[in-house]
């Protein structure tokens, strides 16, 4: 059986900079393994600009961002195995997986770097009554049929779901000369970055349907229409406001889900929130030598985060290998999320082990406006800070500076909240 | 060509019944209305293997159901078709209910039901865990089991087909006449002419019975809605959990699936439309409410996909297996509801016997192969075989879909046997391609991609199941 050194599982933004952090830091001896026919992950589809502001400065498209980090990887020398599938990873991180020349193989690795990424949540997950036509597609699937295969999957558009996805789908869409009809959100505030909700549905006079939802789905053999209904605060549809939409083509961007079939199956502790592995401040989860980054471990909004996050993931799992990584009288606290706050990522911290750029991010679970955020541990306050405003769609963070580490006790809690001005 | 045998429809009824003919020596001929076959009721049902106490003493139903239950096992494995006699509990809440199982169970004895017990409560969370414990008492039936009802009509056909049957499909008959001791069958596209025709037509048995002017009976579809939960939930229960039957039919099941899934349902509504396959929030809801009666803890949260059917109930309530009072030579097969599933190959056997009974001729062939040449599935092999099939053809090491890790070959070769596939959904049914928690939201695109390669067609023109259901519009600009 093959032995590898660490085995990266994804060759898209995650992946691929993980594996260039751990060459950065000492190991040579790395596989990337990508189901796809070339590296890039998802960037590979998302021809818009708006990636690395943070990262290179500049506001690139997504092939142009994955483009930087695989031109670095080939220059690394970095092995890549493409169009071959992981199927399994065992307790003692054994790889199994499987392409076309080699058939089934098998690989023990010193480290694993779970970088999968995440699936849409589909119309049958949301159970959205009616019948069961063409037409109705998942916003990334429409999105690769029209950026990567080349053809537009329908004319008249309704998208049910205001996150990014569906908001890029929208102009895009749009642009290839679909009419879109309208955008539906459920919520009473849209999931998406506000710069898109300008640029994507502002700029194009498309309506954004906020508290609305859709109730019904029409047609045969291809969609016809679908019914709209406005909802109230508890998201219970009115039925008295329900209205008939004529349109060929539904696409739903109603939630991404961190993919962890793999990660569940190797008997991994997973988080019920983020849906993603429970993971430490050096992305180690709960299996040893088992690391994992971006979206895997929680939906990102910005590719930048998921890069400097790989980053961090890569340069722990190197230290792991050569046997330097965190020790394991290690104590780390829990991170809870407080009041306002959806989930906290990592959720385990080990003050030795923090380092320069470690941070906490967190997601809230509503819109809020003029609150402070604080991180403390028991009565101690470890972190402050104001905001305008905070809204679930848009990822927050909080730097672990050395003075914050330092003012961490042994016990208790981290507790990120949101507290009134 | 004069067609001995034209069976109307391709349902799990016409299959058994065309595969029985295939073992004599005749042309026989399955004509079906939609893009592909198994598109009605068979496609969309509960996808179990009753045991027979249900129905009535002495009905077609009874019989049917208890001979289709001992030939199962058989026929599933010839044609390669998954199948598992994981037994059944009838639950009763009270000692009233207790009385009901007694009915059920005398009437399973006098039906020829072999395996069933009456348990207690401390006996069925033994056996099933997850069950309510309000459940007091229960019928366990050893015999039910669990089938892909899909997969045993598309095994069937495609056997058929190999050993000589005639498949037309996009063949929708509009007109029948009798001539000269021949049946015309017009479809719009062509004539057929046969000797002997079966109706096997499922929801529209009447429309067709009334082309030859048999008005005998009237099909009232009755609907049934059902929740798919993720394989995560389908250890929830290891037998078909059931609850007292009303007149309305079986009531609302809980049961694992052969793929590992949790199904929940069905309804029950009369419809007016034979077309009208829609699911209902409210009625999502009734199924759910009366699913925890018997398995309280399932995750919805899990949910996979929710879809219907509509069963072909006939107006008399038993099966109506006969030769037409106006034509002796136009044989019924009509009414196959619950237990159709299970009666399939029993009805297939049966209704040969009835076509010998009107001067059919039956030779054997010689040459008939039962066995359907067996799928290869990636999931289901070991590491050794799966390299031997990879080295032989590569096709087999490219996973398309991986919810369900279902490999380009298998999808090829599910596009180009007997009776293929030629839309995505008839790749999902053969392959599982799409079944599995994304719903075909990363292997769609790939799926659409192989079908337009394999078929020789533009993408454009790929659809989901057929006639107007194209996926996508045109190329971009």
């Amino acid at each position: 059986m093959k032995e590898i050194d660490l085995v990266v599982i994804g060759g898209g933004p995650a992946g691929m900079a993980a594996a260039i952090s751990a060459h950065k830091n000492g190991i040579r001896d790395i596989l990337i393994i990508e189901r796809d026919s070339s590296l890039g992950g998802i960037l590979n589809q998302c021809i818009h600009n708006g990636f690395g502001l943070h990262i290179f400065g500049e506001e690139l498209t997504g092939p142009e961002y994955a483009w930087r980090f695989a031109q670095q990887v080939e220059e690394l020398g970095i092995e890549c195995k493409l169009n071959t599938m992981v199927l399994d990873i065992s307790g003692d991180k054994t790889i199994t997986a499987v392409n076309s020349t080699e058939g089934v193989m098998r690989i023990q690795a010193k480290a694993v770097m779970l970088g999968m990424g995440c699936r849409e949540r589909n119309r049958g997950a949301l159970g959205i009554p009616g019948m069961r036509p063409a037409g109705i597609f998942t916003a990334g699937t429409a999105q690769r049929f029209v950026n990567i295969e080349g053809y537009l999957p329908g004319r008249k558009v309704v998208i049910l779901g205001s996150g990014d996805i569906g908001l890029i789908m929208a102009r895009r869409m749009t642009l290839e000369g679909a009419e879109v009809r309208m955008v539906c959100e459920i919520m009473p505030y849209s999931g998406g970055l506000t710069r898109n909700i300008v640029q994507c549905l502002e700029d194009f006079g498309i309506p954004l349907k906020l508290s609305h939802t859709i109730i019904g789905i029409h047609g045969k053999d291809r969609l016809e229409g679908v019914t709209v209904a406005a909802v109230d605060k508890n998201r219970v549809p009115l039925m008295e406001t329900a209205e008939y939409v004529e349109c060929d083509t539904l696409l739903l961007s109603v939630g991404l889900i961190p993919e962890n079939e793999l990660s569940k199956e190797a008997g991994i502790l997973m988080d019920p929130v983020t849906l993603g592995p429970v993971v430490n401040e050096s992305m180690e989860t709960s299996l040893e030598g088992v690391f994992a980054c971006g979206n895997a471990v929680h939906v990102h909004d910005l590719v930048d985060n998921v890069t400097k996050e790989a980053m961090l993931a890569g340069e722990c799992a190197a230290k792991y290998i050569l046997g330097s990584g965190r020790s394991e009288g290690c104590k780390a606290l829990k991170t809870v999320a407080g009041n306002g706050i959806r989930y906290v990522v990592p959720q385990l911290v080990c003050k030795e082990a923090l380092g320069k750029e470690s941070k906490l991010f967190f997601r809230v679970d509503n819109v809020y406006k003029n609150i402070r955020i604080v991180a403390a541990v028991g009565d101690k306050i470890l972190y402050e800070t104001r905001k305008l405003k905070v809204s679930p769609g848009e990822m927050e963070s909080i730097r672990l500076h050395a003075s914050i580490a330092g003012s961490m006790g042994d016990e208790g809690e981290i507790i990120v909240s949101l507290e009134e001005c | 060509m004069l067609y001995d045998v034209i069976i109307i429809g391709s349902g799990v009824t016409g299959a058994f019944i065309a595969r029985e003919l295939s073992r004599y020596q005749m042309h026989t001929c399955i004509v079906e209305k939609e893009s592909d076959i198994c598109m009605g009721t068979s496609k969309a049902n509960s996808a179990i293997i009753h045991a027979g106490y249900d129905a009535v003493p002495g009905s077609l139903k009874a019989r049917l159901n208890v001979t289709g239950n001992e030939m199962m096992e058989m026929a599933c494995r010839e044609l390669d078709v998954p199948f598992q006699r994981i037994g059944s509990l009838v639950l009763a809440f009270s000692e009233s209910e207790r009385e009901k199982l007694v009915d059920l169970y005398e009437r399973g004895v006098r039906n020829g039901v072999k395996g069933m017990s009456i348990i207690s409560d401390s006996e069925i969370k033994q056996m099933v865990p997850n069950v309510s414990s309000e459940a007091a008492y229960a019928l366990y039936a050893s015999s039910a089991g669990i089938v892909c009802p899909y997969e045993l009509t598309i095994g069937a056909v495609e056997n058929a087909v190999e050993n000589g049957v005639e498949l037309k499909l996009d063949s929708e008959v509009k007109q029948v006449r009798f001539e000269h001791s021949q049946f015309v069958v017009s479809t719009g596209k062509e004539d057929l002419r046969c000797r002997y025709l079966v109706n096997a037509c499922g929801l529209y048995a009447d429309t067709i019975s009334s082309m030859v002017g048999d008005d005998s009976f009237v099909i009232k579809p009755r609907k049934g809605e059902y929740i798919l939960l993720d394989k995560s939930q389908g250890c929830m229960v290891g037998k078909v959990i059931f609850q007292l039957p009303s007149h309305r039919g079986k009531g609302i099941l809980v049961t694992p699936t052969v793929d590992g899934n949790l199904l929940i349902g069905p309804s029950a509504q009369e419809v007016d439309d034979r077309e009208d396959k829609s699911t209902s929030a409210s009625v999502m809801e009734q199924i759910i409410r009366g699913a925890r009666k018997s398995v309280p803890n399932f995750n919805t949260r899990e949910l996979v996909t929710s879809f219907s059917g509509l069963r072909a109930a006939a107006s008399t309530g038993d099966f109506i297996i006969e030769p037409s009072r106006v034509n002796k030579k136009f044989i019924h097969v009509a009414g196959i509801e619950s237990p159709g599933l299970t009666a399939a190959p029993a009805i297939g056997k049966y209704t040969v016997e009835i076509l010998k009974e009107q001067g059919l001729t039956l030779v054997e062939k010689t040459d008939f192969n039962p066995l359907r040449k067996p799928v290869k599935r990636f999931r289901e092999l070991g590491m050794e075989e799966l390299n031997q099939l990879i080295r032989k053809d590569p096709r087999y090491g490219k996973i398309v879909c991986r919810c369900e890790r279902v490999t380009e070959g298998e999808i090829v070769d599910c596009i180009n046997r007997p009776a293929g596939a030629r839309d995505v959904d008839g790749v999902k049914r053969r392959t599982r391609a799409g079944m599995g928690r994304c719903q075909g939201g990363f292997c769609t695109p790939r799926v659409v991609e192989i079908l337009a390669r394999e078929l020789g067609i533009p993408m454009e023109d790929v659809t989901k199941s057929g006639r107007k259901s194209k996926i996508l519009m045109s190329k971009t600009k």
